[in-house]
């Protein structure tokens, strides 16, 4: 029962992955770019549903990972022309970095206190960047040079290169998310989401726990972060924003916490959700208030939470 | 100007400042403490009231005094009325759970905000003080309406203070942030409590806002930093403690107008985001707070 339940899952998830592989063949340029964009958010998504969605820890800062694996990549592109291959691995550094220096002192608080912590934290991590605006160039932001944005020698500039990075980006998350739902510490991180109090009782490090659930999180975030940067070849604060710590938060709630293809599935509909609005109205964030509201009163779990409920319990 | 004037301007400023934190972040904690969750769209309610004031001030037309007094009535009024439907037919229906309700109140935040957008246009426009006299000091001249707000402020907020403690809705609103299911079962109609305390909550940011407007423009998108500084005021103050609040208040907006005599903007934000984040970590439940969060 048990091993054909991980099969259902590792073959939908290498279904998942397959069918984007295959779109890019039919997709006009357009959506082409859009998805390759969406599959590196839906990275970060993910890496945020590690620390909310299985973790249980609900922050408002993760944009100051994302922009520490952006900023890491993109300054040192910058200055010491460092390429893709260095600036990933320089982003998801940054990123663990960050999230353990953050997570050592933010875990010590819980539930609201958390969130405004973190956000605090992000906060100073976003005028800290305006603050060296010499070399950050703020909020303009700055342009990682298309000669720097190769990956052992492919151009990234290239639609069909840069969408192949992202694919494989958003695979490895999908195998790290899975990896870690499937594994014992995921059962005691889901334990630490349920009742941190019995966790702790029956003998775990709940603190080394969520610290190390924050950390491959925010390793994660920034792995997006500097991949966005040389993708997309645009490094700028808005990254850094609030706006984007809440993005991740609505993008996995729309999908459904705790669930693998959850994020990828709610950062697609919310991206395509803003795209088809602004094509009728300046005012698209409306269209996007009012889905959040309907889909958090009708479909609470998220899409794959209430598919998960009503349909598919084996859905990871 | 020498340093002490200099000095005495900014506490001045960082005290007007203050007084309309305490009165929105007051609404923010009084929402907070009763219903448990936290109203993301708290900014917007405020940011509806300025523009509501400067519409109303612009229909009536009846000298600057009696717009701004018909804008103090109208504005929370309205404000009060959009909370409670909101309430009524989003926030109740999701039973109030915690996570639920923040996705909700960020929507309900970006449809309020597109809405003023839509209708009230990307400008920044003021309303007029309802009374034009500088109090001369021998260093420099300081508006009286500021003095005013400071007034004005004190004065709600000690209202607020008696009808917490002396009247019988104070009372029935106290027992059900105590216990709300011990309340229900002594008949108190918690689900009432509920709808009232959300749009009074929601009618403190927009008298907050309408206090403002004549000093600082009112624009679709002003709500986000008070909105903010509410968060760190409320949770500093200590979840729950409605005296902690208005002393953190004062201070966050005290130091406000002080730290940034001293340091540049920026660094001046950056410093005080750290002080937040490390007097929670030192005390995570906030200077006042007595309950675990």
């Amino acid at each position: 029962m048990r091993s054909l339940r991980v099969n259902k899952a590792v073959t939908l998830h290498l279904g998942a992955i397959g069918v984007l592989f295959a779109l890019q063949f039919v997709l006009p340029d357009y959506h082409h770019v859009n998805l390759a964009r969406v599959m590196v958010l839906a990275g970060f998504a993910m890496a945020y549903n590690i620390s909310f969605g299985y973790t249980g820890l609900l922050s408002l800062g993760h944009a100051m990972f994302f922009a520490a694996g952006l900023y890491a990549a993109g300054l040192m592109a910058r200055f010491a022309g460092v390429g893709a291959e260095g600036g990933l691995i320089l982003g998801v550094i940054a990123g663990l970095a960050m999230a353990v220096a953050v997570g050592l002192l933010a875990l010590r608080t819980t539930g609201v206190s958390f969130m405004i912590v973190t956000l605090m934290f992000a906060q100073a991590a976003f005028l800290t960047i305006f603050y060296f605006g010499e070399y950050t160039r703020g909020d303009e932001g700055f342009i990682i040079p298309s000669g720097l944005r190769t990956l052992f020698g492919f151009s990234l500039v290239e639609p069909a290169t840069r969408y192949l990075v992202a694919l494989s980006l958003f695979a490895l998350c999908v195998a790290v998310s899975h990896g870690i739902a499937r594994s014992s510490v995921g059962r005691v991180l889901a334990a630490i989401r349920e009742n941190e109090e019995r966790t702790r009782m029956l003998g775990y490090n709940v603190f080394l726990y969520k610290l190390a659930a924050l950390a491959i999180s925010g390793a994660m975030s920034g792995a997006a972060g500097a991949a966005y940067g040389f993708l997309f070849g645009y490094v700028g604060a808005t990254f850094a924003s609030i706006q984007y710590s809440i993005f991740p938060l609505l993008w996995v709630l729309m999908g459904g916490a705790a669930t693998v293809l959850g994020p990828f599935a709610g950062t697609l509909l919310m991206f395509y959700l803003v795209d088809i609005s602004s094509a009728y109205t300046s005012a698209n964030m409306l269209i996007v208030g009012l889905a959040l509201i309907g889909l958090i009163l009708f479909f609470p779990k998220g899409i794959l939470g209430t598919i998960r409920e009503r349909a598919a319990p084996w859905l990871p | 100007m020498d340093f002490g004037p200099y000095l005495l301007l900014a506490t001045l400023e960082g005290a007007v400042g203050a007084a309309v934190l305490a009165l929105t972040a007051l609404g923010l904690a009084l929402v907070f403490g009763v219903m448990r969750i936290v109203n993301v769209a708290h900014g917007a309610f405020f940011m509806l009231g300025a523009i509501i004031a400067w519409w109303v001030a612009d229909r009536l037309g009846v000298g600057s005094a009696l717009n701004f007094l018909a804008a103090l009535i109208i504005a929370p009024l309205a404000v009060g009325a959009v909370a409670v439907v909101a309430e009524r037919s989003v926030l109740r229906r999701l039973n109030y759970n915690p996570e639920s309700t923040i996705v909700a109140t960020i929507g309900l935040l970006y449809v309020i905000e597109q809405v003023a957008l839509m209708t009230y246009g990307p400008d920044a426009r003021p309303v007029v003080a309802p009374w034009d006299f500088r109090i001369q000091l021998p260093w420099f001249g300081y508006s009286g309406y500021k003095i005013l707000v400071i007034g004005a402020s004190i004065a709600i907020l000690l209202a607020v203070w008696w009808g917490l403690t002396r009247t019988r809705i104070g009372l029935m609103m106290r027992a059900t942030q105590f216990d709300s299911e011990t309340a229900r079962a002594f008949a108190i109609p918690v689900d009432l409590v509920y709808g009232g305390v959300f749009a009074f909550g929601a009618m403190l940011a927009a008298v907050g806002a309408v206090l403002v407007v004549p000093i600082q423009q009112a624009h679709y998108l002003m709500g986000t930093d008070p909105l903010l500084l509410s968060f760190i005021v409320v949770i500093v103050g200590g979840l729950g403690s409605l005296r902690g609040t208005v002393l953190a208040a004062v201070i966050i907006g005290l130091s406000d107008g002080i730290i940034s005599v001293f340091f540049t903007p920026t660094l001046a934000k950056i410093i005080a985001t750290l002080a937040v984040a490390t007097i929670l970590i030192v005390r995570p439940r906030g200077l006042f707070g007595t309950r675990p969060t």
